[in-house]
């Protein structure tokens, strides 16, 4: 615990006080009822920045217990600066115990990733969301987008996404591509790769997303039906990776990072997730997400 | 793998954490005094009470102490702080007519009752580098303490009283807009709930009370340059020490101490609203805790305007003005673009590969272009 010196009292189990959690938890079952709503929130300040995962933070402290394990990934890696930072607090102000692996995990607050293993049901992924609107790109008002999710007023958005097919040929969105959750709500996915929107569709786990600094909560509950927005005959896809090899794996069946070498020039691919990748190397059984997307990449191969 | 290398994060963060602390200390001068920033300092807190919204001097100054001077991010570490505290009560409503004046100023009227009274301020003094303060020793403090004393007229000090607001004389001679009869008087709590739009004026008050004093400026300025409704007239600024109470329990008010801070009411013209065709005088309103005249003023305008302003101008656009003069949020969502978007990225990069190569011939041609600049400039 954080000892405050002055006044000689120490800070809440979980940082944040009970009456905000109970909101928080509150507001999280309005989310899991109403898939893709966003629900606004109290979102009081962290000890962490806007924009560094405070609405992430504020799920993960509501719900978590003792007997948590904390899994905390950013861009894929348990070992990035940030995730580093935001796993310490949460076990400085918990006492939870924390892991890298995957598998051991209880709770998984990431950062643009969903994990390339496989969740289980006894599992919930909390996203870190910067923007959890998914047509401020094409209405800039709050006060007008909520009107639009209210009437299902998606004219707009599937305008642009025409209009990006007819300029450039392609739906041009990389990652954060804008979903529709239950038939009803489009939904930010937060900036995952397009290679991880398809695992959200029907899932075993709870996937729940805070973003803080907008200070909304939303969330996709385990069996929802998740459609990455697509036309009859121009359909969504995921990064290609075909051509590209693993440098530690041979591996090519995930979502791969780029590394330019001191060259300047010769470029290497490694798996992104880092326990994923941890786990090839040690050749451990891993069961990795399945979606038809996978599949076909799998069965090319062949 | 640079700042992603694989398990090296949090050796990395403790010690860039101990190397910014030596940056701190590093010259092994005398540690500064919380007491000594509280007094010397004095603006720098009031701005760090301000957008911290905790008023609370001690902190501020151990904050700002503890953030090298940075503004800003001692009145982020201050709302994180004040985050963590339970809110007992709401204080009544604090009244500005009995306050304590220190400073108040009129450019409506030449003469306000009471007076102009001038107070600490440097508006009038020139802004040339001061080379005495650069030796200033105690003894030389001690000084003009004591010179400064023996000018003080003790008795003439009980004359010091409250005084009556310029804007009553416009009241009583009926010239001010009454309040609009659409005017939402909800009040909310910005810090407890999320805020929707059209928000009452409560929650335009208080986002703008803690909002970014460069913010307000920035908005403000723009307001009175050319994309607002022009520049309105101080009807009064005033800067002093208010009363603060609270109801307990029990149904008793209770004195709980005063602030000290900065009000300004802004006097612009109103020539008719939808209700009468009238021409009024409206006020706009701006409070600040301490002394920070010029966001008061910036306050004052960007809160008329949000009020009855043309829409298009930014400025008067409630959503805009307030969601992007929150300096804490701003400054934090500015910063997180350090974090790595390597995914992000890639993800982006991978489409406008396969776009290039839908457009082949095209990009062959954009090639040559740069290859042919690169060897110009070789040359």
């Amino acid at each position: 615990m954080i000892e405050n010196k002055k006044f000689n009292t120490s800070y809440n189990y979980a940082f944040i006080d009970e009456t905000t959690k109970k909101e928080i938890r509150r507001k999280l079952l309005k989310a899991v009822c109403i898939p893709g709503y966003q629900v606004p929130y109290s979102s009081p300040e962290m000890p962490i920045a806007r924009g560094w995962g405070t609405g992430g933070l504020h799920v993960t402290l509501a719900i978590i217990g003792q007997s948590d394990v904390l899994k905390m990934i950013d861009q894929g890696s348990d070992a990035s600066v940030n995730a580093c930072n935001l796993r310490d607090f949460v076990h400085m102000t918990t006492d939870c115990a924390t892991t890298f692996d995957t598998r051991e995990a209880t709770i998984i607050q990431t950062r643009h990733r969903i994990t390339e293993e496989k969740l289980s049901d006894k599992q919930i992924m909390v996203f870190q969301v910067p923007q959890p609107e998914p047509l401020r790109r094409v209405e800039r008002y709050e006060y007008k987008t909520r009107q639009m999710h209210a009437e299902s007023d998606y004219a707009k958005m599937w305008l642009t996404l025409y209009e990006a097919y007819v300029k450039w040929g392609d739906v041009m969105q990389g990652a954060g591509y804008p979903v529709m959750v239950n038939g009803r709500y489009i939904m930010s996915p937060s900036p995952i790769p397009r290679w991880d929107v398809p695992n959200l569709n029907n899932s075993e786990c709870l996937y729940l997303f805070g973003a803080g600094r907008e200070k909304r909560l939303y969330a996709v509950p385990p069996h929802t039906k998740v459609e990455p927005l697509e036309f009859e005959d121009v359909k969504f896809h995921v990064e290609d990776f075909s051509n590209v090899k693993c440098e530690s794996t041979g591996y090519n069946v995930a979502y791969m990072d780029e590394m330019y070498q001191d060259d300047g020039v010769t470029k290497k691919f490694y798996v992104n997730d880092s326990n994923f990748l941890d786990k090839l190397i040690e050749k451990e059984e891993v069961v990795q997400h399945s979606n038809k997307y996978i599949k076909k990449i799998k069965d090319a191969l062949q | 793998m640079a700042y992603v290398s694989v398990k090296g994060g949090a050796d990395a963060i403790a010690n860039a954490k101990e190397l910014v602390e030596f940056y701190r200390l590093r010259k092994r001068t005398q540690p500064l005094e919380i007491k000594q920033i509280q007094s010397q300092f004095r603006l720098a807190i009031d701005k760090v009470m301000g957008e911290g919204s905790l008023y609370a001097p001690e902190y501020a100054a151990l904050a700002l102490k503890q953030m090298e001077g940075d503004v800003l991010e001692s009145a982020f570490v201050l709302r994180a702080y004040r985050a963590t505290l339970q809110r007992r009560y709401y204080s009544d409503i604090i009244s500005t007519r009995e306050m304590f004046i220190l400073r108040k100023i009129s450019s409506s009227f030449r003469e306000i009752p009471g007076g102009q009274v001038l107070g600490p301020t440097r508006d009038y003094t020139q802004r040339l580098i001061d080379s005495t303060k650069y030796n200033e020793s105690p003894e030389e403090i001690d000084q003009f303490l004591k010179e400064f004393d023996g000018k003080i007229d003790r008795e003439k000090l009980v004359d010091v009283n409250t005084y009556n607001k310029v804007i009553d004389l416009l009241k009583a001679e009926g010239l001010l807009m009454p309040a609009e009869k659409s005017y939402d008087k909800t009040v909310k709590d910005v810090t407890l709930e999320a805020i929707k739009f059209p928000a009452p004026r409560s929650v335009t008050l208080q986002m703008l009370a803690r909002a970014e004093s460069g913010g307000l400026m920035a908005l403000a300025y723009s307001s009175m340059r050319g994309f607002g409704d022009g520049h309105g007239t101080i009807g009064e600024l005033r800067y002093g020490a208010v009363k603060v109470r609270i109801t307990d329990t029990k149904g008793r008010k209770r004195y709980i101490g005063s602030i000290n801070v900065t009000e300004c009411e802004m006097i612009t013209k109103i020539n008719t609203t939808k209700e009468s065709k009238i021409p009024y005088f409206a006020i706009g309103y701006g409070l600040v805790f301490g002394q920070n005249e010029t966001k008061a003023i910036c306050m004052s305008i960007l809160e008329r305007g949000i009020r009855s302003g043309k829409k298009e101008n930014p400025s008067n656009n409630q959503e805009f003005v307030l969601y992007h003069t929150e300096g804490v949020e701003a400054m934090g969502f500015t910063n997180h673009l350090k974090l790595p978007h390597y995914v992000t990225f890639q993800s982006g990069l991978n489409n406008v590969r396969e776009s290039v190569k839908r457009n082949q011939e095209e990009t062959e041609d954009k090639m040559k272009v740069y290859k042919e600049l690169a060897k110009q400039q070789q040359q």
